[in-house]
């Protein structure tokens, strides 16, 4: 494999919120010891549910947020404070809301300009306009579209803005902040062969963030699972999809709708809510929400081992039990 | 190309407008505003007089419809014979002047520094917004009566003192506006593209914050009329002979009982302007707020 196009080695940010006058203030800690490397022309998708540390990771990897520790490297460089000038115009970020990210105050033309005014001063008014156009047509959008606000575009074209402002300074990692949940479903399947369409031409790196497994199922080459900030299974697409390691993968998996009515699921209803990331709980974060947990996840906390697909649980679920596994 | 294109909206004006005429009384409010500002712009040539003409042997003439009154003297004439009407024309101009300058300094300065006590850390925020409510505080026209006797009475120095008293309600709004557009998707990823602090405040931020400061500037306008008649009535305004309606009703004072005219007119003339521009202000809030929208 090339050399990966950013690496992130024990990413950890921990936010101190809360306290007062009297009151010390709580270390929440929102992403903890988390490693990947994408290359390429590549696609990780990092799934989990709401308040997982997903945006976190978006947050830290577009360079908004710099990790309390851990190591972050774009392009071959380190992506510290004093870099992040250098670097802004190899990471760039698609939202999921398409009516909340692009400036209502703004036409198209000077929303895309935008990024390379600020990056590119050298550059002549003529190429800056030319080099809009180029990207407007790049995701479909039409030359006399260039004159518009926001507002008068519908949610899909309003995301292929979005990629497009994304892409104008050429960057080599899109991070994609659940770039599709926000819109129709038909709208959904264009935008994503939009991106993979572009992925193919441009060569470019995603970090796809998501919850919509279906959707990740369809666009994703490898796969994190993350809980309550910690990765808990890690591998490519097909090994987590056929057969998930972590039973919290499982579980996640088992509440993916099926177009098929006939095909008989078994649903694995996870009881009880995901823990305060403030009070995490000793040991395994999911040991309280897990019908395979024993005495010794509480305890301690498993890390994420294996190869190519890796799971941090102390009692991994077997092949067989995968295929078709009933929970107790 | 399959997305379907949303249906064209009518253009930004042309819906203002739409929901700005929707409330009557902001519409008269309008027209009045753009009558007295047309005044004012051609105040030598509608005057029948010139305002400082003192015509000795016409002191205190009812108005015409009055008996004894003089139809050349619409309005009647002051203590000293000048024709009221054409004072109270030239009048608007400075009405005018001091609402345009009054507002713009207080509202340049106090965006300004919202803007700074919106991106600024919690504690310079908390610095800049505690002095705030220290002039919140003080009674507005005291204080402005206090900052006027430091500089001494004149025009210049009232408008000075009542921008400063106004400021600190562009501030809070400011303040306010941008807390509220900073955690939007849009700045973030000005952010992720490298727009600087000044480029985030001035071309990204700002624009969207402008609706509660257009309304707050029209209602300003219309109180620093009223603080700069109040602070001219006191004497600490405006200086005889300039005829500003609240230095016309100070020197007109003594003859209240007398002749009734010298004072109805000039408090009429304030009352009529304030009126039209707070009614012009609350259509304002009603096309600009989007909160009060219906859609």
């Amino acid at each position: 494999m090339s050399t990966p196009i950013v690496e992130a080695v024990d990413l950890t940010q921990t936010y101190h919120v809360g306290g007062g006058l009297f009151r010390a203030k709580q270390p929440l800690h929102a992403v903890s010891e988390l490693s990947f490397s994408i290359a390429a022309g590549r696609t990780l998708a990092v799934v989990g549910e709401s308040g997982s540390g997903k945006s976190t990771l978006a947050r830290m990897v577009t360079m908004i947020e710099e990790p309390t520790s851990g190591r972050l490297t774009i392009d071959g460089i380190g992506a510290g404070r004093e870099n992040w000038a250098t670097l802004r115009d190899r990471v760039q970020i698609v939202f999921q809301d398409p009516y909340g990210s692009l400036n209502l105050r703004h036409k198209v033309s000077k929303i895309l300009a935008e990024p390379l005014i600020i990056n590119r001063p050298n550059l002549s008014a003529a190429d800056r306009e030319a080099k809009v156009r180029e990207v407007m047509a790049l995701v479909g959008l039409r030359p006399e579209h260039a004159d518009r606000y926001p507002h008068m575009f519908s949610g899909g074209q309003r995301q292929r803005i979005a990629v497009a402002r994304a892409l104008v300074l050429e960057p080599k990692l899109l991070v994609l902040d659940e770039p599709v949940s926000a819109l129709d479903l038909s709208i959904q399947s264009q935008i994503l062969n939009l991106l993979a369409d572009l992925q193919e031409r441009l060569q470019l790196a995603y970090l796809f963030v998501s919850h919509d497994l279906s959707v990740v199922r369809h666009i994703a080459d490898e796969v994190l699972v993350m809980y309550l900030g910690r990765p808990v299974e890690f591998g490519p697409k097909e090994q987590v999809f056929a057969a998930p390691r972590h039973p919290y993968t499982k579980a996640l998996l088992s509440a993916t709708p099926s177009a098929d009515p006939r095909k008989h699921r078994n649903r694995i209803k996870l009881v009880g809510e995901l823990p305060s990331p403030l009070d995490v709980p000793q040991g395994c974060a999911f040991a309280p929400r897990c019908w395979k947990a024993q005495d010794r996840c509480r305890a301690a906390r498993p890390e994420l081992e294996g190869a190519a697909h890796r799971a941090s649980c102390f009692y991994p679920l077997e092949q067989d039990e995968t295929a078709e596994g009933q929970p107790a | 190309m399959t997305d379907t294109a949303a249906p064209v909206r009518p253009s930004p004006l042309a819906e203002f407008w739409r929901y700005f005429s929707e409330n009557r009384g902001a519409v008269i409010g309008f027209w009045v505003v753009v009558t007295l500002l047309a005044i004012a712009v051609l105040a030598p040539l509608i005057a029948p007089y010139d305002p400082a003409l003192q015509m000795r042997d016409k002191t205190l003439l009812p108005p015409g419809w009055v008996s004894g009154g003089d139809w050349s003297h619409l309005l009647g004439t002051d203590p000293l014979g000048r024709d009221i009407l054409s004072r109270l024309i030239h009048g608007a101009r400075f009405s005018f002047f001091i609402g345009f300058i009054v507002v713009g300094i207080a509202a340049s300065g106090g965006i300004l520094i919202g803007l700074i006590a919106g991106f600024a850390p919690r504690w310079l925020d908390t610095v800049i917004m505690r002095i705030m409510d220290i002039i919140l505080a003080f009674p507005s026209l005291l204080l402005a009566l206090v900052l006027v006797a430091i500089l001494g009475p004149s025009l210049i120095n009232a408008m000075i003192a009542i921008a400063l008293v106004l400021q600190p309600h562009y501030v809070r709004l400011t303040r306010a506006a941008v807390m509220n557009e900073l955690p939007k998707d849009y700045v973030t990823s000005a952010r992720v593209a490298g727009a600087g602090l000044i480029r985030l405040m001035f071309v990204t931020v700002l624009p969207n914050c402008l609706a509660p400061l257009i309304v707050q500037s029209a209602l300003a306008f219309s109180n620093a009329i009223l603080d700069a008649a109040a602070l001219g009535f006191l004497g600490m305004g405006a200086q005889p002979p300039t005829p500003e309606w609240g230095t016309m009703l100070a020197e007109a004072r003594e003859f209240i009982l007398r002749a009734w005219w010298v004072v109805t007119f000039p408090g009429l003339a304030i009352l009529i302007t304030v009126l039209a521009i707070n009614l012009m202000g609350d259509g304002l809030r009603d096309a600009l707020d989007p909160r009060l929208k219906r859609s």
